[in-house]
């Protein structure tokens, strides 16, 4: 079982966005899909959400095509963070977080709230679950997404798949770390790999690839929405793949103590 | 906060605070007028004790009753279809009468009258009145949801502006059929521009109320499926709401609401603006209380407003839609102050 987009085209306008894309999320791993600006990253996770529909190939989640499962089945099964927020009505942050809730079957209010204050206490915002939404700063708002999304697919649903969905549960990340400081960057993707631990599959947009080679297993690489790299992350992310991603000189710096190499750009070319 | 006033963000305290302001503004308005009435001579034109004199029991029944009773549904009705309009439009502003609906069902009410009278239709217009005046707020609607969307979300600014010329349109439409209308129809043009409750009787009631009361009843099931969409419709839709459906459903349910509102009393402003706001303003924005909360506050405002309109300046009669402007207006320049102190700008 998986969420699997399978070959899938997309056009706007008679422009590729994306050209026969496959991809495959399988439960209980991290993958990331790296690219340029434009080069198709969001358009894939707006496929694999359901938000648009392939005009080629297709994509299905646990056994059926997306587009068969009801809305609410659909719901239960994935959960999307968008890139950016739009809430400007004054829900408190447990509030939003309840939101997420929509499409579970409801349990009594106190372990419903229980719930909603698990995942502000793993998003690292319990403190907040009173404030007003509005009042909060742009990292804290994307904290409280975080949670919320967490939260619609916070119990695993069992194996047997019915109408009313079922088997394992994804979630989708479009540039999560984007408002967040550096230590919450960190702290977001931890989450996400603690999530997939507990058997979610997590696919998270990112623009920086080394915070891609500490926590993602699998790499997705896209350039003018064709794959140019796809598998394990170590072994796809190579200098010669990243300078030709992001069009720089890349050199990857192995620190000491540390398996992973560093990624650091050189806008100028390299240093000789 | 003092732990009486705070219970009263709860949903049933507060439902039940606005429900007993409610039927008092509902008794105020059966008791005040030229002939003022006693409690117990109230309950009886109600039946609900010896019958005073029939006078007595006409004013009640004929002249006050109804007019509260539009006081009610129609208060009720233009509140909660702000509500609801404001959930679906996310956006606080979204009141049928700022953005142009109000203003097009009673350009085509006009229509209707000018037209069916110049025509001869008789006991048809009737008919035509509110079917008109539903169609007219259809079309707007329409209109104004379709020119607002920028890139496929709708913009607050740009459904403003087009509000703003809707409303322009309109209000030269029912100027110029004011130029060639004459006699009652003539009347007939100030009461859609500025509203009263003095206009429909019994007839009218029972032919229009019944389509806005099934509305009323029927919007406040979509609480928690409006509370996802203020997240966004995308969001909406990841949470499992079914976006475009909910969004076709509720928008006819506050075609219903506001055309039949309209039809019955004409344009009145700032009910749906203000209320919702009030409401979001003290217990928050949770739709599961904000509409059936909005629905009692809206009823007892209108209706205390309307023995105001009828009482202080006796025996000329305010048009409601005049007084309604002349509080909320300023009223409204408050709360969106307020609103900006909160970091809630628009």
């Amino acid at each position: 079982m998986r969420l699997a987009a399978d070959q899938v085209e997309y056009a706007v306008d008679g422009r590729t966005l994306l050209d026969r894309v496959s991809l495959a999320l399988a439960p209980g791993e991290v993958h990331a899909v790296l690219g340029r600006n434009g080069a198709g990253k969001s358009t894939l996770l707006r496929l694999l959400a359901g938000d648009l529909q392939p005009q080629n190939g297709s994509v299905s989640l646990n056994g059926r095509a997306l587009s068969a499962w009801t809305p609410r089945a659909r719901a239960r099964m994935r959960a999307v963070l968008p890139q950016s927020e739009s809430l400007r009505f004054g829900f408190t942050a447990e509030q939003v977080v309840a939101l997420g809730r929509y499409a579970c079957p409801q349990h009594r209010p106190d372990t419903e709230r229980r719930i909603v204050h698990e995942a502000l206490n793993m998003a690292g915002v319990g403190e907040l679950a009173l404030r007003r939404y509005p009042s909060l700063s742009g990292g804290e708002r994307a904290r409280v997404q975080l949670a919320r999304v967490m939260a619609q697919i916070w119990e695993p649903l069992g194996n047997t798949v019915t109408d009313a969905g079922g088997g394992p549960r994804y979630l989708l990340l479009d540039e999560p770390t984007a408002s967040l400081d550096l230590a919450h960057q960190h702290g977001c993707l931890l989450q996400a790999r603690c999530f997939a631990a507990s058997g979610v599959g997590v696919l998270a947009v990112l623009h920086d690839p080394n915070l891609a080679l500490r926590y993602a297993d699998r790499v997705t690489v896209l350039e003018h929405g064709r794959v140019i790299g796809q598998g394990a992350t170590r072994e796809v992310l190579s200098r010669e793949l990243l300078e030709r991603t992001y069009g720089i000189a890349i050199e990857l710096v192995h620190t000491a103590g540390d398996a992973l190499p560093v990624v650091i750009a050189h806008p100028q070319g390299l240093p000789s | 906060m003092n732990p009486l006033l705070s219970s009263l963000r709860r949903p049933l305290p507060l439902c039940l605070l606005l429900g007993l302001l409610a039927l008092a503004a509902a008794a105020g308005g059966l008791a005040s007028g030229p002939l003022a009435i006693g409690g117990g001579d109230i309950l009886g034109a109600l039946g609900l004790g010896t019958a005073p004199d029939p006078t007595v029991s006409a004013t009640i029944l004929q002249l006050r009753l109804p007019r509260v009773l539009l006081g009610l549904i129609v208060g009720a009705a233009l509140a909660v279809s702000g509500a609801a309009m404001q959930g679906i439009f996310r956006n606080p502003l979204a009141d049928p009468g700022l953005v142009g609906v109000s203003s097009g069902a009673a350009l085509a009410a006009v229509a209707a009258i000018v037209l069916g009278a110049a025509l001869g239709l008789g006991a048809a217009g009737r008919w035509l009145l509110p079917l008109a005046s539903f169609g007219g707020a259809a079309v707007t609607t329409l209109l104004v949801s379709r020119l607002s969307r920028v890139d496929g979300a709708t913009q607050p600014a740009q459904m403003l502006l087009v509000g703003l010329a809707v409303n322009a349109v309109s209000g030269a439409g029912i100027g110029l059929l004011a130029n060639i209308a004459s006699g009652p129809a003539l009347r007939a043009l100030t009461f859609w521009m500025y509203g009263s409750l003095g206009r429909a009787g019994w007839p009218e009631i029972a032919l229009t109320a019944p389509v806005v009361l099934l509305a009323l009843l029927l919007i406040p099931l979509r609480g928690r499926e409006l509370n996802a969409l203020l997240l966004g419709e995308a969001e909406a839709a990841h949470m499992g709401v079914d976006v475009e459906r909910l969004k076709r459903w509720l928008v006819l349910l506050v075609l219903l609401a506001v055309g039949g509102a309209v039809a019955l009393t004409g344009i009145i402003a700032f009910i749906g603006l203000i209320v919702p706001q009030l409401i979001r303003l003290w217990a928050g924005p949770d739709h599961r209380l904000l509409l059936p909360a909005s629905a009692l506050l809206g009823g007892a405002l209108l209706t205390v407003a309307d023995t105001a309109a009828r009482t202080v300046a006796a025996p000329v009669e305010l048009p409601i839609g005049v007084l309604t402007a002349l509080i909320g207006g300023p009223f409204f320049i408050a709360l969106l102050l307020r609103l900006r102190g909160r970091g809630e700008t628009w």
